[in-house]
């Protein structure tokens, strides 16, 4: 049956426009040898590898495991692939814990990336060779229909974009470094997608990131505070059919549902000290406080405009910056889930929210379709009543 | 029914492939439709009696990025489906899979693997597996690199042209009995050697014949399984192990990392009746023999193997199940089912199984 897991060692590579000191060798194993010093394990301690990243095209290297087996001290182990769209990151950090919980392997290294500057990300996001119209495109009419139904003011995105840069000013891993970022500046940015400015939307990072999951009984060999992993939920629907709620996706209502109810949560607002959520554009913080059932519906763009979402706020979202910060895509949904456990292990730096005890990763990919999300804490049973 | 097994013991309970095609017009998600509309039907159970979903696929194939979110129409996802996916054979699918069902608290669950090779020129295509800084643009692509293999092979005096061409001839025998199969016939030994050269010591007929199609499988825990069918196939263990991608960090004429996986499942703990090996370069099955010290008393690859149909992607899978098939049907006790990954066998994959309530 299932047992307990943690992560016990937590690795980051800086994010950047372009790594071009690193191979995606070099890329990949920076962060598994962080993740590796912080648990003061070795490969030699690792029973098994999980690897995600978006699709192969984002490089032009196809089932990268096999080049990387070497770089990531895989050889002679399982070595295993995960790819769900931009959910990536967060399925692969769940698949890891599976790997522990199911009772066949103690100790997992995970690891993501993306090298974005090898490559054609906007080509590959619009479907290569199908020709879609990509990520922006896609969601900014939704987007659009989230404004109309809540009758949100339109500085709402603005502020998002301002909250998360400036928060990624206390991450030194972040990609965007904008020390004079304002409302003003990202209203003047040029529209890429109406309503989404350029300073609405992601960068295009390299970057990866890692974490040690392990069991309880060897959480001990880790020196540093472990992140319990109290619970993990997946749901995916279809990219698009007639009725489909694209602004509030069932699956995204499920698999929060799914996963508050498996580790205890009725309040997910106050019982929830901090929440790491997949935002590639601004708007996407109040929509998935909505569709996550963290706000009514229609009240999320509220806990914004409040501050209730700022590094002091009473439900802090993307204290590390977020996706609008780094966007190393198939990497960007682990980073979600390590920054949670970062502030549940007390070990999130100058975004660290006081007392962090429970922490939400989360991500979501293709069409909003893919949801992948966990929760973590400082506890394996702590008291939410 | 009583039975000996483990409450979390997981069984296969039931199977689905599509024929190889060597072109299937339509797109990949009917590939998949017919395989997954098949085992419902013949489980007799709903799409929502599934906890489980997890496909193995490649979006290069098609060349496609996000290629796989369109497959999820072929399996089911309204209402929303718990569903995950890898970029590997669908094997490694029914490895997460199989594990997933251990934590307890979901019964059934469906594995998928599906590939539609044809849109593409899947040589060039896979030779985009190698390291891009030093081995691919050297143009070192898979069946290259089996050449190297089998010449490394013959050189260490473990194999000759005639043993590498006796394994195309039985493939095909094989095959005459597999409806799914491309290619079939009686061919000899001679008939075979007298053809030109392509990577040499291989020749074109060594290499596997890409095809489009799926294969699907259920699987359940202990309790579910037995309601679910009459003849549970029992997975007794699965385990993959990886080898330096580095050809001259190998010995090219063993497979450690199979031998590695053998030990992970205790193959070696009764017979093996059957064996089922990704074999799509002809001397592959004979390094696999050995790995798995496989004797005459085991029959390997009745189906014909992937030398007569390798639908990419599911042809791991599709391995899995051929041995299930026959032990479910009782022509087998204990087999297992090889999966491979990567130039020159660099990663294999073993699932064991065994038949009896």
């Amino acid at each position: 049956m299932a047992r307990p897991c943690a992560v016990v060692g937590i690795g980051q590579t800086k994010y950047k426009r372009r790594r071009d000191d690193l191979s995606l060798d070099g890329l990949v194993r920076e962060a598994a040898l962080r993740a590796l010093e912080d648990a003061n394990l070795t490969f030699a301690d690792i029973d098994a590898v999980v690897l995600g990243k978006a699709p192969d095209a984002l490089e032009g290297v196809i089932m990268p495991e096999l080049s990387l087996a070497d770089a990531l001290g895989a050889v002679g182990k399982p070595i295993h692939r995960v790819h769900t769209a931009g959910s990536v990151g967060a399925s692969t950090a769940i698949s890891a814990a599976v790997l522990v919980e199911s009772g066949r392997y103690d100790t997992v290294l995970t690891v993501t990336y993306e090298k974005q500057s090898e490559g054609n990300a906007t080509w590959a996001l619009s479907g290569g060779k199908s020709g879609g119209q990509g990520a922006g495109g896609t969601f900014a009419p939704w987007i659009r229909e989230y404004i109309r139904r809540s009758k949100a003011p339109e500085h709402i995105g603005w502020t998002v974009a301002v909250k998360d840069r400036l928060n990624a000013l206390k991450n030194q891993y972040a990609h965007l470094h904008l020390e004079d970022i304002s409302i003003e500046m990202v209203r003047e940015s040029p529209m890429l997608w109406d309503p989404l400015h350029f300073l609405e939307s992601c960068p295009s990072s390299d970057g990866a990131a890692a974490m040690v999951v392990t069991s309880e009984d060897k959480v001990g060999r880790s020196p540093n505070k472990p992140a319990w992993v109290l619970g993990h939920a997946k749901r995916t629907e279809f990219s698009s059919f007639p009725g489909r709620d694209t602004v509030r996706p069932q699956a995204g209502v499920d698999c929060a549902e799914a996963l508050y109810k498996e580790v205890g949560i009725t309040n997910p607002r106050k019982q929830i000290d901090a929440a790491e959520i997949y935002v590639p554009f601004s708007w996407y913080e109040p929509m998935w406080l909505e569709g996550h059932l963290i706000a009514e519906e229609g009240q999320g763009w509220k806990m914004t405009d409040e501050g209730a979402t700022a590094l002091d706020g009473d439900f802090p979202v993307n204290c590390s910056g977020g996706v609008l910060s780094s966007n190393p895509i198939g990497a960007s949904g682990m980073i979600r889930c390590l920054e949670a456990a970062n502030q549940v292990r007390g070990t999130a730096g100058d975004y660290q929210v006081d007392g962090a005890k429970v922490a939400l990763g989360h991500a979501y990919g293709g069409a909003a379709q893919y949801f992948a999300m966990w929760i973590v804490s400082s506890e394996l049973q702590p008291d939410f009543s | 029914m009583a039975t000996d097994r483990d409450p979390n013991d997981i069984a296969i309970v039931g199977v689905a492939q599509t024929v190889a095609h060597e072109r299937f017009d339509g797109p990949e998600v009917v590939l998949i439709m017919e395989c997954v509309n098949k085992l419902l039907s013949d489980a007799n159970i709903e799409r929502s009696d599934v906890g489980f979903t997890i496909a193995g696929s490649c979006d290069y194939l098609s060349g496609m990025p996000f290629a796989f979110v369109s497959n999820v129409d072929g399996m089911g996802a309204w209402p929303p489906v718990y569903e995950s996916h890898v970029e590997m054979d669908g094997a490694w699918g029914l490895f997460e899979a199989w594990l997933r069902l251990q934590m307890g608290d979901i019964d059934v669950a469906m594995v998928v693997g599906s590939g539609k090779s044809s849109p593409c020129d899947a040589r060039e295509v896979f030779h985009l597996q190698a390291d891009p800084y030093v081995v691919a643009p050297l143009g070192l692509d898979p069946d290259a690199m089996a050449g190297i293999q089998a010449r490394a092979l013959i050189n260490a005096g473990k194999a000759t042209e005639a043993d590498i061409a006796a394994v195309v001839a039985r493939s095909r025998a094989a095959a005459a009995s597999n409806p799914h199969a491309q290619i079939s016939g009686t061919v000899t030994g001679d008939e075979l050697l007298a053809e030109p050269y392509d990577m040499a010591p291989l020749r074109a007929h060594d290499v596997s014949i890409k095809a489009d199609g799926a294969a699907a499988l259920l699987i359940a825990r202990r309790d579910r399984a037995l309601e679910l069918t009459d003849n549970p196939v029992w997975i007794t263990g699965i385990d993959h192990r990886i080898e330096s991608h580095h050809a001259g960090l190998r010995d090219l004429t063993d497979s450690v990392s199979t031998r590695l996986a053998a030990a992970g499942v205790g193959l070696a703990d009764g017979p093996i009746d059957i064996a089922e090996l990704h074999v799509t370069h002809a001397h592959e099955e004979l390094i696999l023999r050995d790995a798995l010290g496989l004797t005459a008393a085991t029959s390997v690859n009745p189906s014909g193997g992937p030398l007569v149909g390798d639908p990419v992607m599911a042809t791991g899978l599709t391995r899995i199940i051929e041995v299930a098939r026959r032990i479910a049907a009782g022509e087998a006790t204990r087999g297992v089912g090889h999966a491979a990954s990567g130039a020159a066998l660099q990663q294999n994959l073993l699932c064991l199984m065994e038949g009896g309530a």
